[in-house]
């Protein structure tokens, strides 16, 4: 069997990555709306608010994503009584994955601003919220900046999980490559290069972003 | 002008305040002092209700501020707050650590408010500081950044919980030199302090805490003079 040249490989595969970079980043941006939601809910005054949140988190923590997204996949045409595309479903399931993680890293990094900055806020005069907003939030982004870059590789990764359910990501786009050929080693080789720069291209920004607001 | 009238606080199972009694008139200067966990923090923060107090009245003015319906945001900018660790604003310059209450809550034009926080550090003597983060600041610095921040939003009286313990030997004087500036003026103040000569030369009285009761109030000359009761005796024989 003549080896085909690798680079014959690149197109199909940089499709791929462009679904999950899509879905990644797609994920992230929902994930963070999500997140935000669920780590307002627990740091609400509301007790109800706080128990839906926290069941939330735990049970998306306790699940294995897989079983998410085949949860997913399979439930949502049953309950919506319409079929949804793959890729429409991988990102559902992404989304609300990443968010619940997402709002345990926002509600961290709300914790992790000392207490006595929300009481210097409210000792002049702001409002619990007014305090949150102009005060805490503002110092709980900069620190959250290295557990966002974190989860985004995670989130990252586990995109190739879509392709139980026939999202052409990367990994996906690999295995019609080698399913065909069995070239399996060079391709996943090469999958896993565009996998590694996509997330050095997130670490590279991160850090850049970090210096900065350490300066 | 500020009345606590038999104020308790319990976390939990743990009793804090016992019924604490004490009036605040209208310039008057109050020091509260007291052994380490006697709870005069916690009665403080009672007073603009940063702790809830579990039982009791507080009176602001004659108006019972622990009503649900009392507006305690509102008396919040009526009675400034200084606090041990400064908390100052790390995200925010000095300028703006100051401006931020008068532009937000008092409605000041930026101009007018950053016109005030200028009056205000000349004052605290930190004139050419306003453009500096908090880090850059020295202990005693920050102290007087926050002094002008509660200032900043003219109250009617202060609230000082040891606003020196976290400080240099050094750096205490400047900041003691503020608050002096401060009862010149006429400013009502409940000031928690373990500076004993300060509480002694500024206070109009000595509130001494023990086992979340105030123990013994008197005038200063008195207090240290000759102390009433045995747990005031036997702790001024250990601070002074
Ligand atoms: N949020 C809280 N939860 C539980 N216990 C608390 C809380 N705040 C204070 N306490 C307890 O209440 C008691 C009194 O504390 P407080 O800080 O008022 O004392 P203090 O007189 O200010 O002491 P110090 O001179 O050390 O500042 C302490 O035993 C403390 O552990
Ligand atoms: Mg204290």
């Amino acid at each position: 069997m003549t080896m085909e040249p690798i680079l014959n490989y690149l197109p199909a595969l940089l499709h791929g990555a462009w679904f999950t970079i899509f879905v990644t980043f797609l994920a992230m941006v929902l994930g963070s709306v999500l997140g935000a939601v669920l780590a307002l809910m627990q740091i609400s005054n509301s007790r109800v608010a706080k128990a839906i949140a926290r069941s939330y988190t735990s049970l998306i923590r306790g699940l294995p994503l897989l079983i998410q997204i085949l949860y997913i996949y399979f439930g949502l045409p049953l309950l919506l009584g319409v079929r949804i595309p793959a890729i429409v479903a991988g990102t559902i399931a992404m989304t609300l994955f990443t968010g619940a993680m997402l709002s345990e890293i926002f509600r961290a990094g709300i914790e992790s601003v000392d207490r006595g900055q929300t009481e210097a806020g409210r000792s002049i005069g702001f409002t619990y919220w007014s305090t949150m907003r102009l005060i805490v939030f503002p110092q709980a982004v900069w620190r959250m900046i290295p557990a966002l870059a974190n989860q985004f590789s995670i989130t990252l990764k586990d995109t190739s999980l879509l392709s139980v359910i026939g999202v052409a990501e990367l990994t996906m786009s690999g295995q019609t490559i080698y399913s065909m050929n069995f070239d399996t080693v060079r391709v996943l080789t090469m999958v896993g290069i565009i996998y590694f720069l996509i997330f050095l291209i997130v670490e590279r920004l991160s850090f850049a972003l970090e210096r900065r607001i350490s300066r | 002008m500020i009345e606590a009238k038999a104020v308790t606080k319990e976390f939990g199972a743990l009793s804090v305040l016992k019924g604490v009694n004490l009036k605040v008139d209208k310039k008057d200067v109050v020091c509260i002092i007291g052994p380490s966990g006697s709870g005069k923090s916690t009665f403080l923060r009672c007073l603009n209700r940063l702790e809830e107090p579990t039982g009791g009245e507080v009176l602001f003015d004659g108006v019972d501020i622990l009503d649900s319906k009392y507006p305690v945001d509102r008396l919040r900018q009526r009675m400034g707050m200084v606090f041990q660790h400064f908390n100052l604003f790390p995200h925010m310059s000095v300028l703006d650590n100051i401006t931020l209450g008068p532009v937000r809550l008092r409605k000041m034009s930026r101009a007018a408010a950053e016109e005030l926080a200028h009056g205000l550090l000349a004052k605290v003597g930190l004139a050419d500081k306003s453009h500096v983060r908090p880090d850059r600041l020295s202990g005693g610095q920050k102290q007087r950044v926050a002094i002008a921040r509660a200032l900043a939003m003219e109250p009617e009286a202060m609230l000082f919980d040891e606003p020196t313990s976290a400080l240099d030997p050094e750096m205490v004087k400047e900041v003691l030199e503020v608050i002096r500036s401060l009862v010149r003026e006429g400013m009502t103040m409940a000031i928690v302090t373990h500076e004993m000569s300060f509480a002694r030369e500024v206070g109009d009285r000595i509130a001494f805490m023990d086992g979340g009761v105030i123990a013994e109030e008197s005038a200063p000359a008195d207090f240290f003079a000759n102390p009433r009761s045995p747990r005031a005796r036997e702790f001024l024989s250990k601070v002074l």
